[in-house]
């Protein structure tokens, strides 16, 4: 196995972009990624595109040689996959590409997550995103994909004393962090007041404690370490690219307030880069509702168990604390086109370790993690990037 | 969900008919044909479930798809069997009633409807015990 490094980002607006298709989407950060690599896109060998349910958003299959046919690169006839993990499958995109360049089987490979959600009603995406879930025996009896959440919510306040206060504040940290992203759906800042006071979705969850239904994209150009700087003078280094899996139904998890999958990769990521969870000094985490980043932060092991909320509190969690998570708004703020957020946070790290982060660059940071969930926790990828 | 794919896992959706597997006495439901421990060298025999657990956490639905928008809010839980497995389910009853550890037990109701027909389905619910 050789070091695989990103010599390229693209990452589009997130938002509700009706004026903006599937295509259009996928073109603008793919052509994006190769500029910032000074790439042409003959160069290009194969193309994994990370993507949840376009059969469902916008009835269309097969994307795989969609994207390659309309970024231009059939002329080449690249090999161009589309991979599915739930809300992980850009994640999953990006650890594909990994191996295939670390197996040297590609030399020059476009990592890419994509989703456009905002064509069909806000029901139907909801309908969509249970898919998540188990069909048969979580959905098919009335659990929506913030009810699962919710569940684990409630199992986190009564085990640990997790308190609504500590969730809303990882709402009202994840905004003021958007607000200083120019790519982020929200760029608004919230009280801990307007999360308490939002409408109900799932008792304890309300509306600002769920991310949001959002279209976007974003692609990163790999490449062998070793050639690395003939495409750029800043190579962000992939230390540790990992995986696992766990139940598809939150019922039959060993725990309701943790999510195991987490723990494993990230052990798996840490002993693979040889390095400690002391060394990260900024990480994008899954925080589609605002329990799952508390859950994140601890199963992580940034914090000890039931300790996720009081160190959001504290502001521990904020750029400018202990160790800053999610700077790009996460995907609470920034929003979460489900296919592209796994690549948008490689692509947020990466900005970090260049020093390109703008007004929300946490200093001197050299090294990130990104830590991207299917479903409720049946799938977990973790990425450790190093400059 | 359409009726087929519906109906073809009625027994356990009515009946709460999982599976057990006869090599090391672990129960199963939703049912599973393969042991998670055993793997090839299970015994999987059906079994019927007495029906009565507890609430292992629960949260109340405000907004639901399509199929079961007309019953929010409504209670859902993750019920834990007395014979072990955990299942997702509604609760019948009061958002303000349900606690963790609550012992419930199973019933037979209606679970929701689809589509421009109305078909209704039908499956396992649980009340306080
Ligand atoms: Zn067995």
């Amino acid at each position: 196995m050789r070091e695989v490094a990103i010599v390229g980002l693209g990452c589009t607006k997130f938002g509700e972009m009706w004026d903006k298709s599937f295509r259009d989407l996928f073109i603008e950060a793919g052509l994006m990624a190769l500029e910032d690599a000074g790439m042409s896109g003959a160069q290009v060998e194969a193309l994994y595109g990370g993507n949840m349910s376009s059969g469902i958003f916008i009835q269309q299959e097969h994307v795989g040689a969609l994207i390659a046919d309309y970024s231009g690169l059939i002329s080449n006839n690249v090999p161009s996959t589309r991979v599915e993990a739930a809300c992980a499958s850009g994640g999953l995109a990006l650890r594909s590409g990994i191996i295939a360049v670390a197996s040297e089987y590609h030399d020059i490979v476009i990592s890419a997550g994509i989703e456009k959600m905002t064509d069909i009603g806000a029901e139907k995406a909801m309908d969509a995103l249970a898919a998540a879930a188990d069909r048969e025996w979580e959905a098919a009896v009335g659990a929506t994909f913030p009810g699962l959440y919710a569940m684990m919510a409630r199992a986190h306040m009564h085990e640990f004393g997790t308190t609504r206060e500590q969730l809303a504040q990882v709402a009202v940290k994840n905004h003021y962090h958007g607000s200083m992203n120019p790519r982020a759906q929200f760029r608004n800042r919230i009280t801990i007041d307007s999360v308490i006071s939002s409408p109900l979705v799932a008792d304890p969850l309300r509306l600002f404690d769920c991310s949001p239904i959002t279209d976007g994209a974003a692609a990163v150009v790999l490449v062998p370490a070793e050639r690395a700087r003939e495409f750029t003078d800043t190579p962000i280094y992939v230390k540790a690219a990992s995986q696992a899996s766990d139940t598809i139904s939150l019922h039959d998890r060993r725990s309701l307030t943790s999510i195991d999958a987490t723990t494993v990769a990230a052990d798996r990521a840490f002993k693979t880069a040889r390095l400690e969870r002391s060394n990260i000094d900024v990480a994008e985490v899954h925080d589609c509702f605002t329990i799952a980043e508390i859950m994140a932060i601890e199963d992580l092991r940034f914090f000890e168990k039931g300790r996720g909320g009081p160190a959001t509190l504290a502001g521990d969690t904020a750029i400018g604390g202990k160790i800053p998570i999610n700077t790009s708004g996460g995907l609470k703020a920034c929003g979460h086109p489900v296919g592209a957020t796994g690549i948008k946070q490689a692509v947020e790290i990466a900005e970090q370790l260049r020093g390109d982060a703008g007004k929300r660059q946490v200093e001197g940071a050299e090294i990130g993690l990104t830590h991207n969930v299917g479903g409720t926790g049946g799938t977990v990828v973790v990425h450790i990037l190093a400059r | 969900m359409n009726v087929p794919r519906f109906c073809r896992e009625i027994p356990s959706r009515y009946n709460l008919i999982g599976t057990k597997c006869e090599n090391c006495d672990t129960y199963y439901f939703p049912p599973r044909r393969v042991c998670i421990t055993c793997r090839r060298k299970g015994v999987i025999r059906e079994y019927q479930f007495e029906g009565s657990g507890k609430v292992v956490t629960h949260t109340t639905i405000y907004s639901a798809p399509e199929n079961f928008s007309k019953m929010t809010p409504y209670v859902l839980a993750i019920v834990e069997l007395d014979e072990g497995p955990k299942l997702t389910a509604q609760i019948v009853c009061d958002p303000s009633e349900v606690k963790i550890g609550m012992r419930v037990k199973s019933v037979f109701r209606k679970l929701g409807e689809e589509g421009p027909d109305g078909v209704i389905y039908y499956g396992t619910k649980f009340i306080p015990a």
